[in-house]
């Protein structure tokens, strides 16, 4: 299996190389092994799916891979560069730069507009998209100066997706993108994120408990208790639209 | 909220604090003083004359509410004292000779009272000893009646009549070049050809006796011995200037208390509102649990009451220890035997009363709240704020605002009310910063007018008599005398309708190049040949404008009563006196060209020498320098003002930081959900700092000007309150005092941004992802 996977990829750029990574939560004298040596690549250009019940560690994965948490041990780098002993200003750095986040709760300022949230991500970014551009990928031209008050909560989403994308980032790390939302909203947002990967070959990976989000994925990875148990490859790639749940 | 309860019970005890060391050093001093009034049987009534004979005592006895009278002899005499060369005068007054006055009596510090007997012993007032290190058995030279005579010292003692102790005409205590000395009455008198006779009486009142009734009854009875005017306790120098200190306490702890207290209610609802809205699900789930309105009430009260608590715990303590220190500097000023520290219980109870009142006010609503917010709807999440695109974006700079600066103006607007008082607290403790720098301000300006623009004379001299015009020309003649002009000083009395006022006549020369007389621009004014010129204030007091007749009543001589055109009124800030052409008053007292004395311009170099030839001069009763006065002042001044400025700092800086870190705080707690999601887009921890510290700044910068509008305001009140007969604060504040008061409060709000900053760099970024808002 992890033989034919390599033959796959072998060609391809490496994105993220996760190496025997272990996440160790100590809370007071007891100790949650989040991680236990998981090892993984992620390669440019493809969409890969988390999967795994509440509490496998998908989240503590993604927000290592993201820069926003520091492995136990093990080692993470990002196109080459180790991102297991980055400074707090470089990881800072690098998720400015090279990674775009999505998670369950949108995570929008609540005092900006459609456009300024995705403004605050394109002023400081070196290379960004017109804020408009990214809103009209996700299908909402006709929402610019609304407050995320003002949105529901798919729209929101795909705020925050715009947000992301509108980097130009290397990566798209989105976690449970469309846990808080219904299946027909869901799809919508999925369906967004489809759209980027295709158009702009931005490397995603998408964190779910929810199996059947997994036939969108070019690469379907398995966790359970903090290792990754399995890794499928979909020869037959589904549209979001196609997916029910 | 360690640090919030930490930062309001600061304020709260700032309040109670400054709340108790006004009060308190106000009632002890004012007790204090009581007593000693009590205790050494201080008069109700001081009447100077020229002089009369003894029998008059019986019947200044008769007068109606007249209780006890005694009879002195007071005189003004120049010092010699060895290694001090600048020139001293002191008022020499009597004692009975068994020892025992029975009115002022002297609490002895040191040593024994004179021998009456013995004209060359004399008791001297404390201050005095203290500035010249004196103690029993030491000796100085003085000119009594002309002639010179050692005197030696045999006790140190304290007065009644003497806990602040001002040579009349000063415009501060200086207890270098001023002191009291008493002598046994058989050897004064002696020396004054006063044998039988007295030319100072005090005396006490019956409790129901009508003070004017019995000054005019007095009046009326010395008239004819060359009385000066009676006057009671009022009146009487010392007793006036404790009276205005009181005053000043007394607003004092009215002012400062209330900005406190208004920023404390202030930071308890916000703190409070604050704590229930986040908590609102814990709320409900104790109500679902049973809990009712009261427990949840109480819940809440808990945490006020214990910032109350603490508050007035550390705000009595540092009262009193504050009052104590307020207190010891004003008893270097205010001679009593011992200060009687007083704390009463009605002061701790209003603290109490007034700290639980304004938490009330504070946190009443927010309590309330939570107590009637039904279970089920705390259970839904906080509908979410609304936020609109300002006013100052919509005009035309929005355009220009980075997506950071929009959320800080959001956020701004978002809670107008909140914004507004966070400013006005801010302001408050920069307009506390202000009202400290502007004493020092306005004193220093006070200074600069009174003797730099006005009275340019560097050496005044006074004649024990009036003395022929002719002398001007013998003081011209000195060696070190560049000019020389006459005065004539006669006491009077003004009457305008109703109203009347006792004070003096300065005659000067009309073209004076010394004494000059200011318009309300500073400007010199040249006095007319006839007609009076008033101070401003008197004017005020009189009702008199330029252009009203003024009746006026010589008190000396042979007490001409005239009608007088009020020609001008004149800028003084010290002392209230009428200005008249020294001729035009040479006329009306029917005097030939006498003079009281002469304002000098000295070269220095001659000035040691001049002050030894005046000593000497026996028709010389007295020198000033003016500039050991303004010296002596400064000096005087210092240590009060540095004390108050410690005080107001400290106030100013509990305020300013109780107030940003609490927002600070409250921002941080209500935005750092936003603070995350930012950090975990890629901004820096310093990007991020610039939202909530910003916010924090922008409100820093808009309160700064707000707080010296506030300060100017309250520096005008203060300056208002305190105007009297005595003096009048201009209302002058320097650049330097804004510029300070805005630095104390930008550092007091960096301090409380560093402690933030600690915090937003700590930030959990993972644990925000994991919860919905
Ligand atoms: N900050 C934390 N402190 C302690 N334990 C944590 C923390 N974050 C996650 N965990 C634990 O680590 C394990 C993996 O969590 P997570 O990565 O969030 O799982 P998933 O995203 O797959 O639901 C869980 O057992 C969780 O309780
Ligand atoms: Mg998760």
């Amino acid at each position: 299996m992890i033989d034919k996977e390599e033959e796959t990829h072998n060609t391809r750029d490496v994105v993220f190389q996760v190496r025997d990574l272990t996440k160790i939560y100590k809370m007071g004298e007891v100790e949650v092994h989040a991680l236990r040596g998981a090892d993984l690549e992620l390669y440019s250009g493809e969409i890969v799916v988390f999967l795994g019940p509440s509490g496998s560690g998908k989240s503590t994965l993604l927000n290592i891979l993201g820069g926003l948490d520091t492995a136990t041990s093990g080692s993470v780098s990002y196109r080459g560069k180790d991102l297991t002993n980055a400074s707090e200003q470089e990881l800072t750095e690098y998720r400015r730069y090279h990674v775009g986040f999505v998670f369950q709760f949108y995570n929008l300022i609540p005092s900006l507009t459609a456009r300024e949230n995705v403004e605050v991500v394109t002023e400081i970014a070196e290379n960004p998209m017109v804020p408009e551009d990214a809103l009209a990928i996700v299908g909402l031209t006709e929402r610019l100066d609304h407050f995320p008050a003002q949105l529901s909560g798919g729209e929101q989403q795909r705020v925050a997706i715009a947000r992301a994308i509108s980097k130009n980032p290397e990566v798209l790390l989105c976690d449970e993108p469309t846990g808080a939302l219904d299946s027909k909203t869901g799809i919508v947002v999925l369906e967004a994120l489809e759209r980027i990967n295709r158009e702009l070959g931005t490397a995603t990976a998408i964190i779910t408990h929810n199996a059947d989000i997994a036939g969108m994925a070019d690469r379907v990875i398995y966790l359970s208790n903090g290792i990754i148990s399995e890794v499928k490859t979909n020869t037959v790639k589904k549209a979001p639209g196609e997916l029910k749940w | 909220m360690k640090g919030q309860v930490f930062a309001i019970t600061l304020v709260v005890m700032s309040g109670v604090a400054t709340f108790i060391m006004f009060i308190s050093t106000m009632d002890s001093l004012n007790l204090t003083r009581n007593t000693f009034y009590r205790d050494y049987g201080f008069a109700d009534v001081f009447v100077n004359l020229k002089r009369a004979p003894e029998s008059l005592k019986e019947k200044l006895k008769n007068v109606p509410g007249v209780n006890q009278v005694e009879t002195r002899v007071s005189a003004y005499v120049k010092l010699d004292i060895g290694g001090f060369n600048e020139p001293v005068t002191a008022r020499i007054l009597s004692i009975p000779d068994d020892g025992k006055p029975l009115l002022n009596r002297l609490y002895i510090r040191k040593g024994r009272l004179a021998d009456p007997a013995k004209d060359n012993e004399v008791v001297i007032n404390e201050n005095f000893a203290m500035a010249h290190g004196f103690g029993p058995g030491d000796q100085f030279a003085a000119v009594i009646n002309g002639k010179w005579k050692k005197l030696t010292i045999t006790g140190i003692a304290l007065s009644p009549e003497f806990v602040l102790l001002m040579r009349p005409d000063a415009i501060s205590p200086d207890f270098k070049r001023f002191g009291i000395l008493w002598m046994g009455r058989k050897a004064l008198s002696k020396s004054y050809n006063m044998d039988g006779a007295f030319n100072d009486v005090v005396l006490t009142l019956y409790p129901d006796a009508k003070l004017s009734d019995v000054l005019a009854e007095l009046d009326n009875i010395v008239e004819r011995y060359g009385g000066f005017g009676a006057y009671g306790r009022k009146d009487q120098i010392s007793h006036r200037m404790l009276n205005e200190e009181f005053r000043q306490l007394q607003k004092s702890s009215k002012i400062f208390p209330t900005i406190f207290i208004c920023v404390a209610a202030f930071l308890l609802n916000v703190v409070m509102s604050r704590t229930i809205n986040t908590q609102r699900e814990q709320i409900a789930a104790l109500k679902a649990f049973g809990y009712n309105n009261t427990d949840v009430g109480i819940h809440y009260a808990k945490l006020v009451i214990l910032i109350l608590f603490a508050g007035l715990v550390l705000g009595i303590a540092g009262g009193i220890w504050f009052g104590k220190m307020l207190g010891a500097i004003y008893m270097e000023v205010y001679r009593f035997p011992y200060l009687i520290y007083i704390l009463h219980n009605w002061v701790i109870i209003a603290a109490i009363l007034i700290s639980i009142a304004s938490a009330l006010a504070g946190t009443l609503h927010s309590l309330w709240r939570a107590a009637r917010q039904q279970p089920a709807e705390a259970m839904r999440p906080e509908p979410p704020a609304r936020y609109r695109v300002t006013l100052i974006e919509k005009i035309g700079i929005g355009r220009w605002l980075t997506q950071p600066s929009r959320i800080i103006l959001r956020n701004i607007e978002r809670k107008p009310v909140r914004t507004f008082l966070s400013i006005l607290g801010i302001a408050a403790a920069c307009a506390t910063m202000i009202s400290s720098g502007f004493f020092k301000d306005s004193v220093a300006y006070m200074i600069n007018v009174q003797f730099i623009l006005s009275q340019k004379e560097d050496m005044t001299v006074s004649f024990a008599e009036p003395t022929s015009r002719r002398a001007i020309y013998e003081l011209k003649g000195l060696e070190g005398v560049n000019s020389a002009e006459p005065f004539r000083t006669v006491p009077a009395r003004f009457r305008f309708g109703h109203r009347s006022y006792k004070t003096a006549i300065n005659g000067i020369e009309p073209d004076s190049r010394l004494h000059l007389l200011l318009d309300n621009d500073f400007k010199p004014l040249s006095l007319p040949p006839s007609g009076i010129v008033l101070t401003d204030y008197l004017g005020k007091m009189l009702g008199v404008k330029a252009g009203d007749m003024l009746t006026v009543e010589v008190l000396e001589g042979s007490k001409p009563v005239r009608e007088i055109l009020v020609s001008a009124l004149v800028k003084q800030y010290l002392g209230v006196t009428g200005y008249m052409d020294i001729k035009a008053l040479n006329r009306i007292m029917g005097e030939g060209s006498a003079i009281s004395g002469a304002y000098l311009a000295t070269d220095s170099m001659f000035r040691e020498k001049l002050y030894q030839r005046f000593v000497k001069m026996a028709r010389v009763s007295g020198t000033v320098v003016r500039g050991d006065e303004i010296r002596n002042f400064n000096e005087i001044q210092a240590r009060a003002m540095l004390f108050f400025t410690f005080i107001a700092t400290l106030m100013a800086c509990f305020i300013s930081f109780g107030v940003v870190y609490n927002s600070a705080r409250i921002a941080l707690s209500e935005r750092s959900r936003e603070l995350s999601s930012l950090r975990v887009l890629g901004y820096t921890r310093g990007e991020i700092s610039y939202i909530l510290l910003g916010e924090l700044g922008l409100l820093t910068l808009i309160a700064i000007p707000f707080g010296f509008i506030i300060g100017y305001w309250l520096c005008g009140y203060i300056a208002q309150a305190l105007a009297s007969d005595l003096f009048r604060v201009p209302l002058i504040i320097e650049l330097k005092t804004y510029s300070l008061s805005a630095a104390v409060i930008f550092v007091s709000a960096a301090v409380s941004s560093l402690i933030v900053r600690h915090k937003l760099d700590h930030l959990d970024l993972v644990e925000v992802l994991k919860t919905r808002e």
